[in-house]
């Protein structure tokens, strides 16, 4: 099997788990690339990319572009703060006027779930979804096992906890998808106010408490509490939450073994992740980071080679 | 057709031995020299000169390598297939160093010159060389000659030739055969 089943990376729910192990095998190539005295291949000296963010993103639209730009693609950047968006134009004629400049793929960050499926059907270019709303951030779940396989060996029998605001997050359900798909079972921890109703119908263990969650796991992926999706409050204070929900040192210290520390950025310091434990032996944050330039690497690289040449 | 064996077991060994004694003749103590293997099936080639390298020689230590060419690749989007990549093994900078590529067979020329491409993120060498054991003459597409020939085909398009060896296929040989599809 030399191709991906799909023509879009929408979610990890469309792909199967040869997809996800063509991507990692892939970015192992990828990896060795970026780590040589030149860093870029030729492949996509054909191809031009526009990278869509209706929505904030440092570390996700840095590392797009850059993985873009080590693949010699053609890269051009957008941002809805600065945009005709703001004037009224709806998204498929936004996209539709971007492809008229001859762009073969879309990049795209969107607040509402959904957005890049409907977009898919709508117009003639590969999309890869950067996070859509609370839906999915299919790359991030991909750089996530992509690091747990590098770190632990494989991801097949692991047990992995993801910690925190589930209800708001896309990088759970991708990693939910991502890691089942993969082999390993999940478990989410967090206040049961921030746990979706039906997540256990996913085939997830459920644990608000996050001491019998880490003795549990051999993995934690700490997330974000998502305070600008939060229109209500779903716990009494930030404080009280990191007393409850909070990884410190102590914490992992009184465990019997060694957690791998995982987070997907941007790290509160001091609320779900202590500073100690950020910047400590145990945590693979960094590692997550350089290895998401690799793996974006191998999603475009994968989906590009489906595009028809218009000789 | 039936298939043509070009080199059986004993001949390859011969014509290993032989390409070997000429880059003694051509490259010394190979100190300033680096061996690379193409990926896929260059790397078999390469082993085995580095090999018997060291059993013609009191050389101990040849840097080699293999260098995987599929991003470098001319032909991404005009196949059927994505092509996969493979391991790139190489440890050490080829600046300034005499560096000769090693290929099972040549035919267009197309994958040398992927290869030369892809040979540049690792350094500026001296000088490269190229070492094939089949070169299928008269059927480039590129301006590429090997400068070390182990064997001269004269073949057609609809032609190809396998280099099978004893680690992957079970046994050294080199045979032409007939495919039914016509090569673009």
């Amino acid at each position: 099997m030399s191709s991906l089943s799909v023509d879009h990376l929408i979610g990890i729910k469309n792909l199967t788990r040869e997809d996800i192990e063509l991507i990692f095998s892939t970015a192992d190539n990828f990896k060795d690339v970026i780590n040589r005295p030149i860093k870029k291949v030729p492949s996509l000296r054909d191809i031009t990319i526009a990278n869509l963010f209706f929505e904030n993103s440092t570390r996700t639209k840095l590392s797009f572009e850059l993985a873009e730009k080590r693949l010699s693609a053609d890269v051009i950047n957008f941002s809805s703060s600065s945009s005709s968006v703001k004037k009224g134009e709806t998204l498929v004629d936004t996209v539709n006027n971007i492809l008229a400049m001859k762009v073969d793929m879309v990049v795209m960050r969107h607040p509402n779930p959904g957005a890049p499926d409907f977009l898919s059907r709508q117009v003639q270019a590969r999309i890869v979804n950067a996070g859509d709303g609370t839906h999915e951030h299919p790359t991030q779940a991909l750089l996530d096992s992509y690091s747990i396989r590098e770190k632990l060996g494989s991801v097949e029998g692991k047990k992995v906890v993801i910690v925190g605001d589930i209800l708001h997050s896309r990088v759970a359900l991708s990693n939910i998808y991502a890691l089942q798909k993969l082999g390993a079972e999940v478990m989410v921890c967090g206040p049961a106010t921030l746990l979706p109703k039906y997540i256990s119908t996913l085939g997830v263990k459920t644990e608000t408490n996050l001491r019998k969650a880490l003795e549990w796991c051999d993995v934690a992926n700490i997330l974000r509490i998502q305070l600008e999706r939060q229109d209500i409050a779903f716990f009494p204070s930030l404080r009280e939450y990191s007393m409850l929900y909070g990884v410190n040192r102590e914490l992992l210290d009184s465990l019997k073994k060694e957690v791998l520390i995982m987070h997907p950025g941007p790290i509160n310091r001091g609320v779900e992740l202590a500073s100690d434990v950020a910047d400590s032996d145990q945590s693979i944050i960094l590692q997550q980071v350089e290895n998401g330039v690799a793996v974006r690497m191998a999603v475009l690289y994968l989906l590009a080679g489906k595009i028809e040449r218009n000789n | 057709m039936q298939p043509r064996e070009l080199l059986n077991s004993e001949q390859l060994s011969i014509t290993i031995t032989r390409l070997c004694h000429e880059l003694i003749e051509n490259h010394g103590d190979f100190s300033n020299t680096a061996l690379i293997g193409l990926q896929p099936r260059g790397v078999y080639l390469s082993n085995r000169i580095v090999q018997r390298l060291g059993d013609l020689t009191d050389i101990r230590t040849i840097e080699s390598g293999s260098l995987d060419i599929t991003f470098h690749r001319d032909d991404f989007r005009r196949r059927e297939e994505i092509s996969i990549p493979n391991e790139t093994e190489l440890d050490f900078s080829l600046e300034g160093k005499d560096v000769i590529l090693i290929d099972d067979v040549l035919y267009t020329g197309r994958t040398i010159r992927a290869g030369l491409d892809a040979m540049l993120a690792f350094g500026r060498p001296k000088k490269v060389e190229l070492l094939v054991l089949i070169d299928r003459r008269f059927s480039r597409q590129l301006p590429v000659q090997p400068d070390f020939t182990g064997y001269t085909v004269d073949s057609i398009s609809s032609e190809r030739v396998s280099v099978d060896w004893v680690e992957t296929e079970g046994e050294d040989k080199v045979t032409l055969y007939s495919t039914k599809e016509k090569d673009e």
